[in-house]
């Protein structure tokens, strides 16, 4: 948008590692007996696309509504560049929004909604109409410049909103949901082009979602909340891969959970057995459909885990298919294969690699 | 979706209702007031604009008339300042008590426009609570004699008894501005005085038009505050209308300035239906 907030970045992964923008604090909210938020410490680095992800219910709307000061944290502090933000009203935190339902102010123009924080900050109009018109350019919304807000699609107020948040240069953007109101094609669209928007002006943005494919394919790193407390933080790579609860693991793309034990350096779940390095007791394994193949008479690696049964279900997915697999001993399988011709029914052999089968904790749900 | 038989079969009782009680009686008056009065004191069913040139001839007419406008203008002015605020902090402040403050303002509505008129009475009066008491703190030697029977009295009582007419329409406008408008206004660096010039009072100015035209149509008709309250100085054009049709026994003079009544608020009701349409964005 300007070059003086456009950060030149080479590499995502530098910036987790620089100081922290925004940083929250042991952040605990509660709304009378109901517990929302507990113990949150999270820090969003400069340039960052963060999304906090998370079912409805689980207080993602209510962390980032405290970061924007619609509501106060109940306790722990919330810090941005070196300044107490939580002690704040919102309209002094530079920190914008872009609301769920875009709130475009209904009186007002395409351009006057998008020059409201800087006609309220009273900056010259010749700045205001040359940074509006730069911002509309932006989103491709100069066209409808003139327009008030509900003669304008869906998908317009959403670029209107994001001109509206944008042109006041924050250094944090706040986006919460903004684009669960379009339908699937225009939201896809929409998700690539918010991702190389942020890119451009190198503007830090936490991004709130419920859908995880979204969060996916946008963020630098999610982090999935639930119930009020954080299950993991991570790159998307690394949450998908390597999964630290059995939450995580099913909220977050297709799995398997085998739940065994360990003993000996190996662990047994049914039938099943292969060496692992973890302590004896009770264990839990998310093991991706994909990690599963079909096996044939010669096996690619001698300590492959074996296991026979039989496709009950397929699923056709186009490229790839699902199929569900009752094994010996009871155990249901979830296998995802390259698509074939005909499909794949009867008995089966699969096999994995026992480093595929990723130990994760069991974390109970606490109300 | 239903036959055209059942949908004249409910159409019809409004309409006769409407065409019995409503047009009719105005016919009738319209009808009126191109007649006159004999000497003799029987209607003279001719048709002349003769009422009407007296209207335009006469100027006690005229300026009760603008004496009405002049006290409804007020009491409307008052109503707003009045009501505005109460309907603004109901409505953002009120918190868990807003549905109990809201039948609180309703109340009054519940109690006799007379009671209420002539509480006032009893207050004004020269040996009304209030110049007792300011005579009680030495305040004033002597009762002040314009608190009653005068226009001041009068704009007062129908300022009060007005007043949640105006409340009413502003705090349903305040009540639909989605508050996340406030929170966006708020977002983008606005001030909470900033945010209520630019957000909250234009999106409410629906409200405001609908509850200043409840105010000063209503207070514009009233004869009852001016009657107990007015005194000489304090007659409005309806108290006219009144003695027209009783003492005077001019009933085609007053149906004349009843019909010119009908005209200016028919007229304000469509102009103040126009604004509000301007002013609304739902």
């Amino acid at each position: 948008m300007s070059t003086d907030v456009s950060i030149a970045r080479s590499d995502v992964s530098v910036s987790t590692q620089r100081f922290p923008l925004l940083s929250i604090r042991n952040v605990a909210k509660r709304f009378g007996k109901n517990v929302v938020l507990r113990d949150i410490s999270l820090d969003v680095a400069e340039g960052e696309f963060l999304t906090i992800l998370g079912e409805s219910g689980s207080g993602k709307t209510t962390l980032l509504r405290i970061i924007a000061g619609f509501e106060s944290a109940g306790s722990g502090e919330v810090w941005m560049a070196e300044e107490r933000l939580d002690q704040l009203p919102p309209y002094r935190r530079r920190v914008n929004t872009v609301f769920q339902h875009y709130a475009l102010f209904p009186h007002l123009t395409v351009e006057e909604n998008v020059a409201y924080g800087l006609r309220v900050a009273k900056r010259p109009e010749a700045e205001i109409s040359a940074r509006v018109g730069e911002a509309l350019e932006k989103v491709k919304m100069s066209a409808h410049a003139k327009a008030k807000p509900a003669k304008i699609s869906g998908g317009q107020q959403q670029r209107v909103a994001l001109a509206r948040a944008l042109v006041n240069r924050p250094q944090l953007l706040l986006l919460d949901e903004p684009l669960s109101a379009l339908d699937a094609n225009l939201r896809r669209q929409m998700q690539v082009e918010l991702k190389s928007l942020q890119r451009e002006v190198g503007i830090s943005f936490i991004f709130v979602t419920h859908d995880q494919e979204e969060a996916m394919v946008m963020s630098d790193r999610i982090a999935l909340l639930r119930s009020g407390e954080l299950e993991q933080v991570a790159t998307p790579r690394e949450i998908y891969g390597r999964p630290a609860t059995a939450y995580v693991a099913q909220f977050i793309g297709h799995t398997n959970l085998l739940k065994g034990e360990v003993r000996d350096g190996m662990a047994r779940c049914g039938l099943l057995q292969w060496p692992v390095a973890a302590p004896d007791g009770i264990a839990q394994f998310s093991l991706r459909p994909e990690n599963l193949r079909l096996a044939t008479e010669k096996s690619t690696s001698p300590d492959s885990v074996r296991v026979r049964g039989r496709v009950v279900q397929q699923a056709f997915h186009g490229a790839t298919e699902l199929i569900r697999v009752e094994c010996a001993g009871g155990l249901m399988l979830t296998v995802r294969i390259p698509a074939s011709r005909s499909g794949v029914t009867g008995e089966i052999a699969l096999e994995f690699s026992p480093e595929d089968a990723i130990p994760v904790r069991e974390s109970p749900e606490r109300i | 979706m239903f036959s055209r038989a059942y949908k004249a079969a409910v159409t019809l009782p409004p309409l006769v209702w409407v065409a019995a009680f409503l047009l009719t009686p105005y016919l009738l008056m319209f009808s009126y007031s191109f007649w006159s009065v004999s000497p003799a004191q029987t209607i003279v069913h001719s048709w002349s604009l003769g009422n009407y040139s007296e209207l335009a001839r006469v100027d006690v007419y005229w300026q009760t008339l603008l004496r009405s406008m002049w006290i409804a203008a007020r009491v409307t002015i008052f109503s707003l300042l009045l009501g505005y605020p109460l309907a603004y902090f109901l409505s953002f402040y009120g918190g868990k008590k807003k549905d109990l403050l809201y039948q609180l303002v309703i109340i009054p509505l519940w109690v006799s426009y007379l009671v209420r008129a002539y509480a006032w009475k009893t207050i004004l009066g020269s040996d009304g609570v209030l110049n007792t008491l300011l005579q009680y703190v030495h305040a004033t030697k002597h009762p002040l004699e314009f608190l009653l029977y005068s226009p001041f009295a009068v704009v007062l009582t129908l300022t009060h008894i007005y007043t949640p007419f105006a409340f009413l329409p502003i705090y349903a406008a305040l009540e639909h501005i989605p508050r996340n408008l406030v929170e966006a206004s708020h977002d983008l660096g606005a001030s909470p005085g900033q945010t209520f010039w630019k957000i909250i009072f234009p999106l409410s100015i629906p409200g405001v038009i609908a509850g200043a035209t409840f105010a000063f149509v209503l207070s514009l008709g009233d004869f009852l505050a001016p009657l107990l309250l007015g005194g000489p100085s304090g007659i409005m054009i309806s108290n006219i209308v009144v003695s027209l049709f009783g003492a005077a026994y001019n009933w085609p003079l007053g149906a004349a300035i009843s019909f010119c009544m009908l005209l200016l608020v028919v007229s304000l009701l469509f102009f103040s239906e126009r604004l509000e349409k301007k002013w609304s964005y739902a």
